[in-house]
C-alpha cells in the first residue's frame, strides 16, 4: 500500500516547452486520484514522470518515503494501462499477462497461477491462447488493465485507458475500472480529459492547464466552487458562461453592472470586505448554462440578458442555445451558452430574454481567481 | 468489357518481356553449364543458347577438379556468415542506440552515419590497406570481416525501422520490469524481423561479390573467397566457357537460397521501412 508525493516538481523539454510548473500533490494510500484537464496540459507527462519514462527537472517524487526521481522504471513496481494498450503483439495474451512476472523471475508455477487468477478476474480465460491482433479493442483492454494488475504493484497508472473505445464500452469498463481499485485497494493515478470519466471515477479531480495545478477538489467542490475562471468554464458541459461586469455600490450595497443592466449582490453571499478592493473595477462574473431560464413577457423583478440566438441544438430532454459573448473583454469566451427546458421552442436568430439570480452568480476577480463566498473554506490548491 | 481484356493481354505480355530481360542471362548461364564448352559460344544466336540439347555434367566435374571449389566456398561462406551476422547485431544496437536513447551528441553521430552512405568503397580502399597493413592484419579471415561489420546502410535501415515502431511498447516493458537491453532484446527485436530480414539480404547480396578487397589484402588461396577463384579461370589458360559458367550456377547458388528463404519477411521489410 502506498502513498504518492509530488514536491514542486517541474518539467522542461530540451526544446525549452515548460510541461509542468511547480507542482505539489499528494496522493493518498488506496486513492484513486485523477488528473484532469485540456491535451497539452501536462497531465500525461506527470504520469509519465512517476512511472520513470521521463525525468522531473526539478522538485522531487516520493513514493511512500522513497525519493524515486532517479531510479529506472524496472525498480519502482509501478503498473501502467497505456492508451494504446501497448501489448506486445509478438506474445499471446497468456504471455503478456505472464511478462511482469517473468521480469521479477517468479517460478514458473506461480506465474500460472497468478495469470490464471487475475484472467479470471477480467474473464480472459478463454482468450489466454489468442494474439493480441485476434481481439476486440474492448478485450485489448481487459488484457491491458490485466497485465497491470497481475503482479499487485504499488501504483497503478492509466494513461487515458478509455479514450479508444466506443461510448457504450466505455461506460462498463469505467465501471469495472471503478470497482477493480476498490477491490484492490491499489493507489491509481487517472489521466483523462474527459470531464464526465474524471468526475465519475475520482473521489478528487487534480484539474492542470498549462502545467500549472489549477484545482485540487471533489468533483462537487469543482463544480460548485471553481477556484478559476479556467475551471469554472472547463467543468460542465457546456462550462460556466463568464462575462465582464462592472463593480460599483450604490445605496443599498454592491452591485454589478452586466449588460448594461444593474444586479444587486445584496443577496448573493459575497461579502462586502471581499469585494471593496475592486469597486469601481471590472470583474468576472460567471453563471452555469443551466442557471439561466428562459424568461417570456414581462421581467418583473428578474435580472435578464437579451440575446440573440446563434445555435439551437435539441438534445431531446433539454435544449441547448448559444449566443454571442455578452461584453466581451480580451481572451474571453467568444460565445455563450443556456441549457434550457425541452417545451422551449426556439429559432436561430431569435431574440429571447434570459433570466438568471443573483444567487447563481460567481465573481472572480480581473485575474480570473475565484472571490471566496461567506462559508467557503477552501484554499484553491488545497493538497488534502 | 472486351477492350478490358485487351489490356490484361497488353500487360502480360509486357510483364513477360521484361521479366525475360532479367531470367534471359541466368537461364543462358545454366545452360552453358551443362553443355561441352565448344557448344556454349556456337550456340548462342539460337534457341539452343538457353535450352541444351542434353545434359552433361562434365564442366562442375572440371570446376572441382581444376580448383579446390569447396575450400573458396567455405571461405566465403565464413566470411559472409561473420559479416552479416555480427552486423545484424552492432549495426541494430547503433540504430537503436541513435533511434531511442538521448545522449550529448546523438544528432551529429547519426549525420557522420548518413554521410558515410555516399562514400563508395573504392574511395577508401587504399588508405584502409595502409591503416591494416600497418596493424599486421594481412591475408587472414579477420581483415576481410572486420571493416564491413559496421555499416551506414545497415545502421539507416534499422533507424528508421524502429523510428516506426511504437514506442509504448518498449515503455510498457520498461514499466513491467525489464531494463534497456532485455526490452531490446524480449520485445523490440521479434517485432523487427522484417528490418532485420532485409539487413541480412542486403549485406549478404553487397559482400557475397566483393573482389577488390581481398585482392588486396590476401595472397593465399586458403583464406581467399569465390570471386577471386572465377577470376582464375581467366587468366589460366585455355579459357573454357563451359567451367566459368558452372562455376557461375554454384556461386549464385548460395544467394538464391537465402533469398528465397528470407523472401516473404524481405518484402514485407522493403515495404514497411518505406512506408513509416
Amino acid at each position: 500500500m502506498s502513498r504518492v508525493t509530488f514536491t514542486h516538481i517541474s518539467k522542461r523539454y530540451a526544446d525549452g516547452t515548460q510541461a509542468i510548473v511547480d507542482l505539489s500533490l499528494s496522493v493518498a494510500d488506496g486513492e484513486l486520484l485523477v488528473l484532469l484537464g485540456p491535451s497539452g496540459c501536462g497531465k500525461s507527462t506527470l504520469l509519465r514522470m512517476l512511472a520513470g519514462l521521463e525525468s522531473p527537472s526539478g522538485g522531487e517524487i516520493r513514493i511512500d518515503d522513497m525519493v524515486v526521481n532517479d531510479l529506472d522504471p524496472q525498480q519502482r513496481n509501478i503498473a501502467m494501462v497505456f492508451q494504446n494498450y501497448a501489448l506486445y503483439p509478438h506474445m499471446s495474451v497468456r504471455q503478456n499477462l505472464a511478462f511482469p512476472l517473468k521480469m521479477q523471475r517468479l517460478r514458473r508455477r506461480a506465474i500460472e497461477e497468478r495469470v490464471r487468477t487475475v484472467a479470471e478476474r477480467l474473464s480472459l480465460l478463454e482468450l489466454l491462447d489468442k494474439q493480441p491482433k485476434a481481439l476486440s479493442g474492448g478485450q485489448r483492454q481487459r488484457v491491458a488493465m490485466g497485465r497491470a494488475l497481475v503482479r499487485e504493484p504499488k501504483v497503478f497508472l492509466m494513461d487515458e485507458p478509455l479514450s479508444n473505445l466506443d461510448a457504450e464500452l466505455r461506460l462498463q469498463i469505467r465501471q469495472d475500472i471503478a470497482r477493480l481499485q476498490r477491490d484492490t485497494g491499489i493507489t491509481t493515478l487517472y489521466v483523462t480529459h474527459d470531464q464526465v470519466e474524471a468526475m465519475t471515477l475520482g473521489r478528487r479531480i487534480a484539474v492542470l492547464k498549462r502545467g500549472v495545478l489549477q484545482q485540487l477538489a471533489t468533483a462537487h467542490e469543482l463544480y460548485a466552487r471553481p477556484a478559476n475562471t479556467f475551471v469554472a468554464g472547463f467543468i460542465g458541459s457546456p462550462g460556466m458562461d463568464i462575462f465582464a461586469a462592472i463593480l460599483h455600490r450604490d445605496e443599498q450595497g454592491y452591485a454589478v453592472e452586466i449588460a448594461g443592466r444593474s444586479l444587486s449582490l445584496r443577496d448573493s453571499g459575497y461579502a462586502e470586505e471581499v469585494l471593496s478592493p475592486f469597486d469601481g473595477k471590472t470583474v468576472q462574473a460567471g453563471v452555469r448554462p443551466e442557471a439561466l431560464r428562459l424568461v417570456r413577457g414581462d421581467d418583473g423583478d428578474v435580472h435578464t440578458l437579451s440575446v440573440t440566438l446563434a445555435g439551437v441544438e435539441r438534445l431531446g430532454h433539454e435544449v441547448i442555445v448559444h449566443f454571442p459573448a455578452i461584453n466581451r473583454v480580451g481572451g474571453s469566451q467568444a460565445e455563450h451558452s443556456a441549457r434550457l427546458a425541452y417545451q422551449d421552442v426556439l429559432q436561430i436568430g431569435e431574440t429571447v430574454k434570459l433570466g438568471l439570480s443573483v444567487k447563481d452568480l460567481y465573481l472572480f476577480d480581473p485575474n480570473g481567481s475565484a472571490l471566496p463566498r461567506v462559508g467557503d473554506n477552501v484554499s484553491p490548491t488545497a493538497t488534502d | 468489357m472486351h477492350r478490358k481484356r485487351l489490356w490484361n493481354v497488353l500487360d502480360y505480355l509486357l510483364l513477360s518481356a521484361t521479366a525475360m530481360l532479367f531470367i534471359a542471362p541466368v537461364l543462358f548461364m545454366v545452360a552453358g553449364s551443362l553443355k561441352p564448352d565448344a557448344r556454349v559460344l556456337s550456340e548462342m544466336d539460337s534457341l539452343r543458347a538457353v535450352l541444351p540439347a542434353e545434359i552433361d555434367w562434365q564442366n562442375y566435374r572440371d570446376v572441382f577438379a581444376r580448383i579446390p571449389f569447396g575450400r573458396y566456398l567455405w571461405n566465403s561462406a565464413l566470411i559472409n556468415g561473420l559479416i552479416v551476422g555480427l552486423g545484424l547485431i552492432v549495426n541494430a544496437l547503433a540504430a537503436y542506440a541513435l533511434a531511442r536513447l538521448s545522449w550529448r551528441g546523438r544528432t551529429v553521430i547519426l549525420a557522420g552515419v548518413l554521410a558515410l552512405l555516399i562514400i563508395p568503397f573504392e574511395a577508401i580502399a587504399v588508405p584502409l590497406f595502409y591503416q591494416l597493413s600497418a596493424l599486421g592484419w594481412r591475408n587472414d579471415y579477420l581483415v576481410q570481416v572486420f571493416p564491413f561489420v559496421a555499416n551506414p546502410l545497415a545502421i539507416y535501415l534499422f533507424y528508421s525501422f524502429f523510428l516506426g515502431l511504437p514506442r509504448e511498447l518498449e515503455e510498457a516493458a520498461r514499466v513491467d520490469g525489464a531494463g534497456i537491453l532485455r526490452a531490446f532484446f524480449v520485445i523490440v527485436i521479434p517485432n523487427a524481423k522484417p528490418v532485420f530480414a532485409t539487413v541480412a539480404i542486403v549485406t549478404f547480396l553487397l559482400y557475397w561479390g566483393m573482389y577488390l578487397w581481398p585482392l588486396l589484402m590476401t595472397v593465399d588461396d586458403g583464406v581467399r573467397p569465390l570471386p577471386l577463384a572465377i577470376a582464375t579461370f581467366y587468366t589460366l589458360p585455355p579459357v573454357q566457357w563451359g567451367d566459368i559458367l558452372a562455376f557461375g550456377v554454384m556461386m549464385v547458388l548460395p544467394v538464391l537460397v537465402i533469398f528465397i528463404a528470407f523472401q516473404p519477411w524481405f518484402v514485407r521489410g522493403v515495404a514497411t521501412t518505406g512506408i513509416k
